[in-house]
């Protein structure tokens, strides 16, 4: 019967405590094999949403299904097949980590204690594992939370901020892991602020802000949808910007900083190249240029931080997103513009 | 990090997963209250109370003679009067303190430290967590009378030998006798002292804070003495705590005085059973958002 059920199906997520509208109708669909990325700011409303999905706490609205089964009506039996950790992984302290293991094995039962010394290799902390957690330090209570997690042989991985907290090393190492996870069938719903990771890792991400879903879909879509560009650098900008507006399947053509800068499809490039030549302008240079996932990401999360015109390639935005994002826990309950063609996209209001 | 083959949910045979008894959950909660300092604190008073006992009145050669409990007027004629004396002692604040140093402690401290979470994401119902906890702090409490009730006989029969001794209703009982009296008489004992673990579990639950639970369950428990002692209020003792505590004393009577006992069971019955249900129902539904 659950066979064919979807790892994760929410519909309707509703969380409110008083005034607070932590969670405001989401849906989510992570399907079987997802890398799943759950985008937002602090404060969106992630944690939350897990929290729910995991039955830890109950919804104000709405339901939440993991391969078909409610986690507040079946309980611990909606859990089978289901493991990661909400925030950071917490275990006994004054306990060791082979200890903390052996206990979470004894309450999953079936054979989940003959794996402990693997999943203890798998997370590279065999040798520290008879030491209490106490003196772990976060980066290894972060991976004992996925050797846990492991212990039940998830067809589902819940990651909550995995690499939160971890140096450059320890988080180069969570994303190896989470690959090779990903890689093995598992499907993982992994929620970040961390966009670098989140466009490394995920194939498909649900963009959250303001307790809303803005974004679910595909990532290339929303890449492509929210900016797929190309830069051009020609010997004559300004006749080159009027062949471009006059050239069918083009788009967006504007002066820019270094060139113009456009939108269009493969095809229609290779027609407007044609005709810059015929035209007897020279091409210097033609780049093709994605808007990074940060843009999309304040794009739909802020409404303000879009390029000067919708779908123009931004030039240069790296990894440095992550502080902004970090800092923005109180993200502003304006109305995000969504992206250029937005399929999918919710609008908020 | 190495491969993880073996976690791979090729051979995730989930569908039919046995779920884990309720005594496996139970087995590992005590094996958390044993891996923990503070859980000695509470054994520690249990064992040097009847010590400190015993030790002053060696030091003091005191014969008693006068007291006015008969088993306070025989500590030097027999061992076995000392562990009726220390219940009679303990019984009213000591060992309710002990019982809610653990009671009020076993789920707020989970909740604090979001290891409750940690719990409530294996293959274990929450129903199965809560019977555990409340049996590992009722397990506690009854580990807490027996070890006083065992230092304060093997103490006082060091001291004053394993002899015959005299019962509340002027019946001497052969030293065999005696001690397996004691031994129920602990027992007994122990169901007004569940009562007080169910208020701490239901307070430990409900508040999600350690010490206020702990300081919450003393304090009722001092509220129900002081009412048993206000003017005007005689009526209602017999439905406090207060003469709960004192149940044991009909099995130190011949014939044994069962009315007590049955008394006391159905008045802490309706002081834990409500706590207990209580306690579980908010355990069921509430939000774990700690940690």
């Amino acid at each position: 019967m659950t066979g064919e059920a979807p790892p994760v199906k929410a519909r309707g997520l509703v969380k409110r405590y008083k005034e607070v509208l932590a969670v405001d109708h989401i849906d989510l669909n992570v399907r079987a094999g997802d890398v799943y990325g759950f985008l937002g700011p602090n404060g969106a409303g992630k944690t939350t949403t897990l929290r729910m999905a995991l039955g830890l706490i109950t919804p104000t609205e709405g339901t939440v299904e993991l391969f078909g089964r409610d986690p507040l009506r079946e309980g611990a039996r909606a859990l089978q097949g289901v493991a990661g950790f909400v925030e950071a992984p917490r275990f006994y302290t004054y306990l060791s980590a082979r200890k903390n293991l052996q206990m979470l094995a004894a309450l999953d039962g079936d054979d989940a204690a003959s794996r402990i010394d693997e999943v203890l290799e798998t997370v590279e902390l065999t040798a520290r594992a008879g030491h209490r957690v106490g003196g772990y330090s976060h980066g290894m209570r972060q991976r004992l939370g996925i050797a846990a997690a492991l212990l039940r042989r998830p067809r589902l991985l819940v990651l909550d901020e995995p690499a939160t907290g971890l140096d450059p090393a320890g988080m180069r190492d969570m994303r190896l892991l989470i690959r090779r996870l990903a890689g093995e069938g598992i499907t993982v719903l992994l929620s970040s602020h961390q966009l670098p990771e989140v466009q490394e890792l995920c194939d498909r991400v649900a963009i959250v802000d303001s307790g809303r879903v803005v974004y679910e879909g595909a990532l290339a879509d929303l890449r492509r949808q929210g900016g797929a560009g190309y830069r051009l650098r020609t010997g004559d900008d300004a006749r080159a910007l009027e062949v471009a507006r006059n050239q069918a399947g083009v788009e967006h053509a504007a002066s820019g900083e270094h060139g113009l800068v456009f939108q269009a499809e493969e095809q229609d490039v290779g027609r407007l190249s044609l005709a810059l030549g015929q035209a007897g302008i020279a091409i210097l240079a033609l780049t093709p240029e994605l808007a990074t996932l940060e843009d999309l990401f304040f794009r739909l999360t802020e409404g303000a931080g879009a390029p000067e015109e919708a779908g123009a390639p931004s030039a240069g935005a790296g990894g440095g997103g992550v502080e902004h994002a970090d800092a923005d826990g109180g993200t502003p309950a304006s109305e995000p513009a969504p992206p250029a063609p937005a399929q999918r996209a919710v609008g908020i209001g | 990090m190495s491969s993880v083959a073996a976690a791979s949910p090729a051979a995730a045979g989930i569908a039919h997963a046995r779920r884990p008894s309720t005594l496996t959950v139970l087995r590992w909660e005590l094996r958390k209250l044993v891996s923990q300092k503070r859980t000695y604190l509470g054994l520690a008073l249990a064992v040097i109370l009847p010590l400190i006992f015993v030790l002053v009145q060696n030091l003091h050669q005191r014969h008693g003679r006068g007291a006015e409990n008969i088993f306070a007027s025989q500590i030097t004629q027999s061992g076995l009067a000392t562990p009726v004396l220390m219940l009679l002692f303990l019984s009213v604040f000591m060992l309710p303190l002990i019982a809610a140093l653990v009671a009020g402690d076993i789920v707020a401290n989970e909740d604090g430290n979001g290891t409750l979470k940690t719990i409530l994401t294996r293959s274990v119902d929450r129903g199965q967590i809560f019977a555990a906890k409340a049996l590992a702090a009722m397990v506690y409490a009854a580990i807490a009378v027996f070890l006083s009730a065992a230092v304060a006989t093997v103490a006082g029969v060091a001291s004053w030998g394993f002899n015959s001794v005299t019962t509340y209703s002027g019946t001497v009982v052969s030293a065999p006798k005696g001690l397996l009296l004691v031994f129920a008489a602990n027992a007994c004992y122990l169901i007004p002292l569940f009562t007080v673990a169910s208020i701490g579990v239901l307070l430990s639950t409900t508040t999600r804070n350690s010490a206020a639970a702990v300081v919450g369950t003393v304090g009722v428990v001092i509220l129900l003495l002081i009412l048993a002692q206000i003017p005007g209020l005689e009526g209602i003792r017999p439905y406090l705590l207060d003469e709960q505590f004192e149940n044991w004393h009909g099995l130190l009577r011949t014939p044994t005085d069962w009315a007590p006992i049955i008394h006391s069971a159905w008045v802490c019955a309706l002081y834990a059973v409500p706590s207990l249900l209580a306690a579980y129902l908010v355990f069921l539904r509430r939000d774990v958002a700690g940690g």
